[in-house]
């Protein structure tokens, strides 16, 4: 038989309706290859074996009635630790959340156990979502499968490496200025950052709620879109979450890309970028025109300042949904401090780390009197031109395609100590996330035995021809299908 | 201009950050790195553009005023660090001086 770990989520929700095998056997193969692997990459911060084989039985318990089975039936996955999971510890990466047990289920949580998947673990992230290497976490960094000496990206991190490495068939991110697609490429899977509104955030731990978007990664194409068809859809719980026209991953694989439009914006493949992820990306677009698509160079001018204007408006946000962090509701409090206020200060200093601190800083600055007009306010109007430079592009084009990383995989501790160049690691991803628009991570070669990553970008909530476009290009090539050797 | 180390000071404890020497000069540094970033801002030109709080095609988003059942009280002060009574239990807030 061939073995249940890294099959694809269809197949192994396929198998387990035609009674080929039960989800319990599915969800214990993948305990085994987590107990393998988690050692080396430490993609998981909980493992939740007793939750997951209840989940499993349900299905089981379910089929055996014959009921009809949920879209995801016995399909093993890891969410990121933003993401609250009722009565399992929900940490965000901080010490200030260590053991903290939400109330609640987010929707997100809710939907994909409607759909039968079956919840193995939380993965490791990045403090609060705020990184680009999953090093900020203070639970320790992830692995990269693929060399155990490089990162495994982030801030999303835990989610990509679990996916990468086999021990789950997919897993949910959160994207606030890559931390999707950027571990996605770095890990060599696929990560799709919805449209803003597209995925209800009620329950997604908040840093910058106005950025923020739950999304899939997956092995596949199609894994990633019917994990999104799972969780997306308009929700009473977030007023921002959209009613959108709903998104059908069956459509992804109709039709072909004939005629498809393709813009290369060329402000993302000089200064910068490394050559052979340029080259890779050149390459994939000559894939996909041979495929029928046109492609033309274009600009996005503005582009180039999203990353001032992230690491204004993004702390801005921040400044605020981490002022929740007292001591007083949830989470860790230190008896440091006199009254109240000293209690929450030394709270919140012996509870956060050393890169939430200094976007909290930041953000806070950004909005003090004074200099609210100067920072937040401009970069508020800067987010604007960089949506217009968007518009115009899409009056042109169906589908713009970058690099999704300036590289791949950096090494463990390479970066820890230049917070900026760590930053720079986001420069291809953060325009999408300021134009609110959709954006995909797939695999498009190989360099120095490390994934590089495509991205692929769309109008608002035309998730379709994105995937479409990313589909067709997995089809006709192999990247896709190679695996890491995770040492033992 | 930088930030001086007083800014970062007052900036902390406005957030209700207590630093120590060591974070608060460190801070200093990586903060003044990252806002010399934000320079390039001041070259376009923002003159009657409007900006942009978040991308979704949304303004107002009404709904039934309707009665849901609300989180169980005990549940949700089981996270608390202390919690009496059924409230959540905080140090004095305002000392006798």
């Amino acid at each position: 038989m061939e073995p249940l770990t890294y099959r694809s989520l269809r197949a192994l929700r396929d198998a387990v309706c035609s009674g080929e095998v039960s989800a319990r056997e599915i969800t214990r193969a993948h305990l085994d290859r987590i107990a393998e692997v988690e050692p080396a990459i430490s993609a998981l911060l909980a493992v939740t074996t007793d939750g997951a084989l209840a989940q499993a039985d349900a299905v089981d318990a379910a089929r055996s009635r014959g009921e009809e089975l949920g879209p995801l039936a016995g399909v093993p996955i890891a969410l990121k630790d933003v993401i609250s999971t009722r009565g399992v510890a929900t940490t965000c990466g901080s010490r200030i959340l260590a053991g903290w047990k939400p109330p609640y289920d987010a929707t997100v949580t809710a939907r994909l156990r409607e759909a039968g998947a079956v919840m193995l673990g939380k993965a490791n992230c990045d403090e609060f979502a705020m990184g680009s290497s999953t090093e900020n976490s203070a639970y320790g960094p992830t692995r990269n499968p693929w060399n155990l000496d490089r990162v495994p990206g982030g801030s999303s991190g835990g989610s990509a490496a679990a996916v990468a490495a086999g021990e789950v068939a997919g897993s949910l991110g959160s994207d606030t200025g890559g931390s999707i697609r950027q571990p996605a490429a770095l890990c060599g899977i696929v990560g799709l950052k919805p449209t803003y509104g597209r995925v209800s955030r009620f329950g997604l731990v908040a840093y910058a709620s106005s950025l923020d978007q739950i999304g899939p990664m997956a092995r596949s194409v199609e894994d990633a879109a019917l994990l999104l068809e799972a969780i997306c859809g308009v929700d009473l719980l977030d007023a921002t979450s959209v009613d959108a026209p709903p998104f059908s991953a069956e459509a992804v694989k109709r039709g072909d890309i004939r005629g498809l439009r393709v813009g290369v914006p060329r402000e993302f493949m000089g200064d910068g970028i490394d050559g052979a992820v340029a080259a890779a990306v050149r390459a994939a677009v000559e894939a996909l025109c041979s495929m029928g698509a046109t492609a033309e160079e274009c600009s996005l001018p503005t582009a180039r300042h999203s990353l001032a204007t992230y690491y204004i408006l993004a702390p801005a946000e921040a400044s605020s949904n981490l002022a929740r962090y007292d001591g007083v509701r949830f989470g860790l409090r230190s008896e440091g401090g006199s009254g109240h206020a000293g209690m929450t200060e030394a709270s919140r200093e012996a509870g956060f780390g050393a890169e939430t601190k200094q976007r909290i800083l930041v953000g806070t600055y950004a909005l003090s009197a004074g200099y609210y007009d100067a920072y937040y306010l401009r970069a508020q109007k800067v987010r604007t031109l960089i949506r217009r430079d968007f518009d115009a592009a899409f009056e042109r084009f169906d589908v713009l395609v970058t690099p999704t990383s300036p590289t791949v995989a950096f090494g463990i501790g390479e970066k820890s100590d230049d917070p900026l160049a760590m930053k720079l690691a986001d420069v291809c991803t953060l325009p999408a996330n300021m134009a609110g628009i959709p954006g995909v991570s797939i695999p498009c070669g190989m360099d120095q035995g490390l994934p590089i990553g495509l991205q692929i970008m769309g109008r608002s909530f035309d998730e379709e021809n994105v995937l479409r476009a990313a589909y067709a290009y997995e089809q006709a090539t192999r990247w896709h299908t190679h695996r890491p050797e995770v040492a033992r | 201009m930088p930030l001086m180390l007083d800014d970062v000071r007052r900036v902390a404890a406005l957030a209700r950050l207590e630093l120590t020497d060591d974070e608060a000069a460190a801070q200093l540094r990586r903060i003044n790195e990252l806002m010399e970033r934000f320079e390039s801002l001041r070259e376009l030109d923002v003159e009657g553009i409007e900006p942009t709080a978040h991308s979704a095609p949304i303004h107002n988003v009404l709904r039934e005023d309707a009665a849901r059942p609300s989180l169980a009280r005990d549940e949700v002060l089981a996270g608390a660090p202390d919690a009496r009574e059924g409230c959540f239990a905080v140090p004095l807030i305002l000392e006798a001086s």
